[in-house]
């Protein structure tokens, strides 16, 4: 390899976009919340607890923030004077955006948070060493460290609750770091089960733990590749793009129809979570 | 004004008098000592603690994620900037005033790089994996992450601290042989025979260690500026409001400088007292050290300011809110300290009265490291309490016992590896001291007498 060889190679690198160089053929996983739906309710959280063996570590350590949510639903309000009731409030929840660039992947010195050929933001337990610096650049502040060793020595999960740990996922030890997979466990089944069969997986085959159990429906999931299924339909209606750091709603004539966005898309991280705006102004 | 060296001075007296520091110091040294055992007790006792328990007894969590070990860490680095500067950058520029001092300031470099190098290890979830970060052969063909500055740091300083020992060594090779050939029997005897590399001081034997001296000063000069400014890519190469700063880098070397010649001033203080370097260590000496210290708190606040004007010009609205919040938030008291003691209490240094004054100089340069050590936890602190996120807003978070044990313990540790040093090793160069003593008495020969300084 010449030295103009490897000259060009870098400043393709540097001008490309990070999704370019690996198309998603096949599956890219994605996601679309609408908080006009959210009730605020937590199912989601819980779901996500029981699903992904989340150690649940009790009021004083909640408080001191070493909480292990992987989805937390965050309230607003609006500062327009009104009473607490009449207030009401606004519910995000918020989990790991799977970004396409994402800032934590770029940062971590062993490579243990990796990207996907399906579009997920991995993280390896076993070769993280805890240097936290993937959770000091992601600007969500979506990623979760293991501040004590909850299995062993905190028992968070006595006799029988043991008996409800999820098999297909592991536990993690203190000091790594952990966050949303988007159920890659699950999607690792549905993959395989669609392989064996010689097709696709289709749309609504396989389902997050938070979706499942969202009563209003709010949580959409699913393959943006696929044509058919309900997240890329709905990007599509709002006309939100997944390479794109401004979308039609904040540019397009028509804006006030679209309800679609990303948090902090100017930060040009391409989330590949979309956000649909609240409508009703207060549920009271 | 205190009197410069003598020129006058014999050989063997300079041999004599650095020759003594190695047998039997004042009580003072054994003080010193037991203080800095202690203090590493408390860190080996708070490492230990929270090696079994978990990062959480640091009192970190999940918006802040760093705390004090990585401010503490840039802090150590930082000092480690001066050995530098004092000894590779004076050398070149032909400056003989450093020779008295140098030795120490080296040691100082070294030491205060292992000391950095402990940080990195506490301040990691695993630290039982930390060999995952070297780039080692093996079958799975899993390589460190190279676009993560925190890869760059392991190289840079890994470079930086196996240069500066060399450097520190090779320098020290004259004077070891002259202990090697002062002391008669013992484990030290048989040390400096084996260190001095079969020193006999001929022409040619003098030639070659010229050119190596100034092949690794050379060397040194460039690496010492990339370790900074690699450190401050940590932190300019992410996202975080505060932090994504293009001027990083040279403030962060000017900041090393600035802390590491306040440093050399203390150290300077303690070591003239307790090993009574009175002749070498002189006044005069001491002036041209504060008053490089003063130029470099002027570049550094320079620097400062540039930085706030390039947030508050700019477009970067969470940057600036940042910038407002470290300035009027929780941080507020800490941030405004950092500006006194860094930017306004240097302007003393720019009046002769305050530059051989010893009492007020200890105390000065002591605070003049305070306010750096604010300066770099006012990098990482705030900048998690108000990111770009409104999650992790007005939360600021107060560093556990266990924290403040380790930072405590860290000076401990260096005081401890700094003291054994000067009691093993001679911390005044002897041959350069007798050089800069002949070429003064050569130009003292050859000159008319003239009234006043030299």
């Amino acid at each position: 390899m010449s030295i103009t060889n490897l000259l060009e190679n870098w400043s393709d690198f540097r001008q490309q976009h990070p999704s370019d160089d690996r198309p998603h053929r096949e599956y890219k996983w994605a996601m679309s919340i609408d908080l006009d739906a959210c009730t605020g309710c937590n199912a989601c959280s819980v779901a996500c607890y029981a699903e992904n063996n989340l150690p649940v570590v009790g009021k004083e350590k909640f408080a001191h923030g070493h909480s292990h949510h992987w989805i937390r639903i965050e309230r607003y309000w609006d500062n327009d004077g009104r009473e607490f009731a009449d207030q009401g409030a606004q519910f995000l929840p918020m989990l790991c955006q799977h970004c396409e660039a994402a800032p934590c992947e770029t940062v971590c010195p062993v490579g243990a948070t990796n990207h996907t050929a399906d579009g997920l933001n991995s993280q390896v337990y076993n070769r993280c060493v805890g240097s936290r610096y993937c959770n000091a650049n992601c600007p969500y502040k979506a990623r979760y460290f293991n501040w004590y060793d909850y299995p062993t020595t905190d028992n968070v999960w006595p006799e029988p609750m043991n008996q409800q740990l999820n098999p297909d996922v592991t536990v993690r030890g203190k000091g790594v770091m952990e966050k949303c997979t988007f159920c890659v466990q699950r999607l690792t089944v549905a993959k395989s089960d669609a392989r064996s069969e010689g097709r696709s997986v289709l749309d609504g085959e396989v389902q997050t733990a938070c979706q499942q159990v969202c009563p209003t429906g709010a949580i959409s999931f699913g393959n943006l590749v696929d044509p058919l299924a309900k997240v890329g339909k709905q990007w599509m209606t709002q006309q939100v793009e997944l390479n794109k750091d401004k979308q039609a709603k904040d540019t397009a004539e028509e804006a006030a129809k679209l309800r679609g966005y990303r948090i902090l898309e100017e930060l040009r991280t391409y989330p590949s979570v979309m956000y649909l705006e609240q409508l009703r102004e207060s549920a009271i | 004004m205190g009197k410069d060296i003598r020129e006058d001075i014999a050989w063997a007296q300079i041999n004599k008098d650095v020759l003594k520091s190695l047998e039997s110091p004042r009580r003072m040294y054994w003080v010193i000592l037991f203080i800095a055992i202690a203090m590493i007790g408390v860190a080996v006792g708070s490492e230990i603690y929270q090696y079994q328990a978990g990062m959480g007894v640091s009192n970190k969590n999940n918006s802040h994620v760093w705390g004090l070990y990585i401010a503490t860490f840039i802090f150590w680095i930082g000092m480690s900037h001066s050995g530098t500067l004092l000894s590779a950058i004076l050398h070149l520029m032909h400056a003989d005033w450093r020779k008295p001092i140098y030795r120490f300031a080296e040691a100082m470099t070294t030491f205060s790089l292992m000391t950095a190098g402990l940080f990195v290890l506490v301040h990691l979830g695993r630290l039982w994996m930390v060999y995952y970060v070297m780039p080692y052969p093996n079958e799975r063909w899993v390589w460190p992450n190279f676009q993560s500055p925190l890869v760059w740091d392991m190289f840079a300083i890994a470079t930086y601290l196996s240069s500066s020992v060399l450097f520190l060594y090779v320098g020290m090779i004259p004077d070891l042989a002259i202990c090697r050939d002062n002391i008669h029997a013992g484990w030290r005897k048989k040390l400096y025979t084996v260190m001095s590399l079969g020193w006999e001081g001929t022409d040619r034997q003098w030639r070659n260690f010229r050119i190596t001296y100034l092949t690794i000063a050379c060397f040194l000069i460039p690496l010492a500026v990339s370790v900074h400014s690699i450190v401050a890519s940590d932190f300019a190469m992410s996202n975080m409001p505060g932090w994504h700063v293009t001027s990083f880098p040279p403030y962060f070397v000017a900041g090393a400088l600035y802390s590491g010649c306040a440093a050399i001033i203390t150290l300077f203080i303690i070591l003239r007292y307790v090993f009574k370097f009175e002749e070498y260590m002189t006044l005069p000496i001491m002036k041209k050290l504060v008053r490089l210290t003063f130029a470099i708190a002027m570049v550094w606040t320079y620097l400062n300011l540039i930085e706030f004007a390039s947030v508050w010009y700019g477009h970067d609205q969470t940057a600036k809110d940042q910038l407002i919040f470290k300035a009027t938030g929780p941080y507020a008291p800490f941030f405004w300290a950092m500006i006194f003691f860094g930017s306004i209490l240097p302007l003393m240094l720019a009046f002769k009265r305050f530059q051989t004054h010893l009492p007020i100089l200890f105390v000065v340069s002591i605070l003049l490291n305070v306010g750096m050590w604010l300066e770099r936890w006012m990098i990482i602190a705030p900048s998690f309490a108000h990111g770009h996120y409104p999650w992790t807003w007005d939360h600021d978070q107060w560093p556990s016992l266990v924290q403040w044990g380790i930072v405590f313990g860290s000076f401990g540790w260096f005081t401890l590896l700094f003291m054994v040093f000067c009691k093993v090793f001679p911390s005044v160069s002897m041959y350069e001291v007798k050089e800069m003593v002949y070429h003064r008495s050569l130009a003292m020969k050859h000159k008319p007498a003239v009234k006043g300084e030299y």
